[in-house]
């Protein structure tokens, strides 16, 4: 009985100070000293899976990133983002607001490295299409007064809350960094293989060679030659390896929670809209007569079924790509969502640290099933990036395709 | 209750152009790179490989079939050989037999020739002694005769007497 009281101390006494200092240094380092430390799980989550202009290592210890900024008017604007010093300088008016470079709108803000007290966020008013709406927004603090800031300008159009705003952001951002650091694992991995094939001609595979080998056999065998057909699959079938082994890669690197891993590659609408669009470009650059036939002017069916028919498969030529970009995209994110929620269920139970109980219980739950979410993950990972290449095939099958069911509909 | 320590902003599916063009430039890169130097070889390698595993089980099957014709063509060749040499002991007994037969009508052939003229030449001897006798007893009658004739005035009925018995005896030789 004594002994098990002493444990119950023990244990108590360790999480009770390891876990609220753990808990609280990990925002107080990160974020503005004099906020109020309230646990808010979707604004973690959400910057958790969220680009950055910064490479986050350890507790407070960042990797600056080259940053390539254009505004219009002003021009190019080349730094390191270490010179921000973490959202406490501003330079030629950019700053970096919890790790995304932001630029203060106002053309009164001085240029060249100015020292700001700090980054807030505030709800404000704005007027859109007559209607007032409340929204928040961040502000710069410099000499006792609020300079509102902007976001770097996004291509949606403003239909997902981004838009055209005053500056581009071309850096190397983590989420370029990351890819950067795939395509030079793909490059070692893959001459490092080639070279495997030239030295063992006439003999079995060794090491890497080995490895990969089955996985470049079954991409052959069940994704290219069936989908694109014994005559053409070889000539689509580096595009379908580039697009399965960098989409494998993506994710397997995002599901490393710590550097080097840690960024959310695929899981950023961007990256899965350039590979869709690839997909796009190179099943339609490669569509032959019969190809464009079906689309426009369906054979073999009435011409008022045509008149319905030819509108949605236009549609489809650019909602195939759309869904190979939304289905990646979602499947990564909405993977790294639930993993972070669960992790946040720590801080939640844990009431951020004051309740010591709670956060136990929270990393029990919360460790059991990111462990369990984990496996999926790894699983979604090679399965997804299976399914991306195994589509692009088979659209690009149906556009090289020369239509010999045809001819065998005809025999009927 | 709410406040943030900053903005729950779903950034991600936001399609950033900086993003949008550094994945690009370098999925693009990667496709021509990776292509050329390994995903091209790799294929090249593996078909060479396949290739050279069916044309090796191919020719084995081939090697194999060869070799069960050729087991085959020997088999048939033995059995050509022994039906040979079992018509060539046959052909040779037979030919011994009708040596030894010949033989022995030629021996006895000649045997009989030689009994034959063994008997010419034993009735020639003979003939030649009893010409020889005949002449022998002819000078002996001559002989006789002459002291016959010398004795003769001495009486005559004895003298024919004697002739006779003479004559008698020469025909008994």
């Amino acid at each position: 009985m004594i002994y098990k009281h002493f444990i119950h101390l023990f244990i108590t006494i360790v999480l009770g100070l390891a876990l609220p200092a753990w808990a609280s240094h990990e925002h107080g380092s990160e974020h503005d000293h004099h906020q109020p430390e309230e646990y808010d799980a979707v604004s973690t989550v959400m910057h958790h899976i969220a680009d950055a202009n910064e490479f986050h290592v350890w507790k407070g210890v960042h990797i600056p990133l080259p940053c390539f900024l254009y505004a219009p008017g002003h021009g190019w604007t080349i730094l390191s983002s270490g010179k921000f010093k973490h959202g406490h300088q501003a330079v030629d008016r950019y700053v970096l607001n919890h790790g995304r470079v932001n630029r203060i709108r106002s053309e009164d803000f001085p240029m060249g490295e100015v020292h700001i007290d700090g980054i807030i966020s505030k709800e404000v008013e704005v007027e859109k299409n007559g209607k007032k709406e409340k929204k928040e927004e961040y502000f710069a603090l410099y000499q006792g007064k609020e300079y509102p800031l902007d976001k770097p300008s996004t291509l949606d159009g403003g239909i997902l809350g981004g838009g055209i705003t005053s500056f581009y952001d071309f850096s190397i951002t983590k989420n370029v960094a990351s890819i950067m650091l795939v395509a030079l694992l793909l490059i070692l991995v893959f001459t490092a293989v080639a070279r495997g094939y030239k030295e063992n001609d006439g003999k079995a595979p060794r090491g890497i060679q080995s490895l990969i080998e089955p996985i470049f056999m079954f991409i052959r065998d069940e994704v290219t030659r069936p989908m694109i057909g014994e005559k053409h699959y070889e000539r689509f079938q580096p595009f379908i390896m580039t697009l399965f082994f960098f989409i494998l890669f993506c994710n397997l690197l995002g599901l490393i929670p710590f550097f080097p891993g840690g960024a959310n590659i695929t899981g950023n609408l961007s990256v899965t809209l350039v590979l869709a669009l690839m997909a796009f470009i190179v099943t339609n650059i490669n569509g032959n007569k019969h190809y464009w036939q079906h689309i426009f002017w369906m054979p073999g069916i009435p011409a008022w079924v045509k008149v319905i028919l030819t509108p949605v498969e236009i549609l489809g030529v650019f909602i195939k790509p759309f869904s190979l970009m939304i289905r990646l995209f979602a499947n990564i994110t909405a993977g790294h969502i639930i993993i972070l929620s669960l992790i946040g269920l720590i801080f939640l139970f844990g009431k951020n640290g004051t309740n010591v109980g709670g956060a136990a219980l929270g990393a029990v739950i919360g460790g059991l099933f990111t462990a369990f979410m984990n496996l999926i993950e790894l699983l979604v990972a090679f399965l997804q990036a299976f399914i991306f290449s195994i589509l692009t095939a088979s659209y690009i099958g149906a556009a090289v395709d020369e239509g010999h069911h045809h001819e065998h509909e005809e025999a009927h | 209750m709410f406040s943030p320590l900053f903005l729950a902003e779903f950034s991600v599916i936001k399609p950033d152009p900086g993003s949008i063009f550094w994945s690009a430039l370098i999925f693009i890169f990667l496709y021509f790179f990776l292509g050329r130097v390994a995903f091209r070889p790799i294929q090249q390698a593996l078909r060479k490989r396949e290739e050279d595993i069916q044309s090796s089980l191919d020719e084995a099957k081939r090697t194999r079939e060869e070799m069960a014709k050729l087991k085959a063509d020997n088999e048939a060749l033995l059995k050509l050989a022994q039906e040979e040499r079992a018509r060539i002991l046959r052909e040779a007994a037979e030919t011994k037999e009708a040596i030894i037969n010949e033989a022995k009508v030629k021996a006895k052939a000649e045997a009989r020739k030689i009994v034959e003229e063994a008997k010419e030449l034993i009735e020639n001897q003979k003939m030649a002694a009893i010409v020889d006798v005949k002449n022998q007893v002819g000078n002996m009658a001559i002989d006789l005769t002459e002291r016959l004739l010398r004795t003769q005035l001495k009486g005559n009925v004895e003298q024919e007497q004697l002739v006779a018995r003479l004559m008698d005896e020469m025909k008994l030789n």
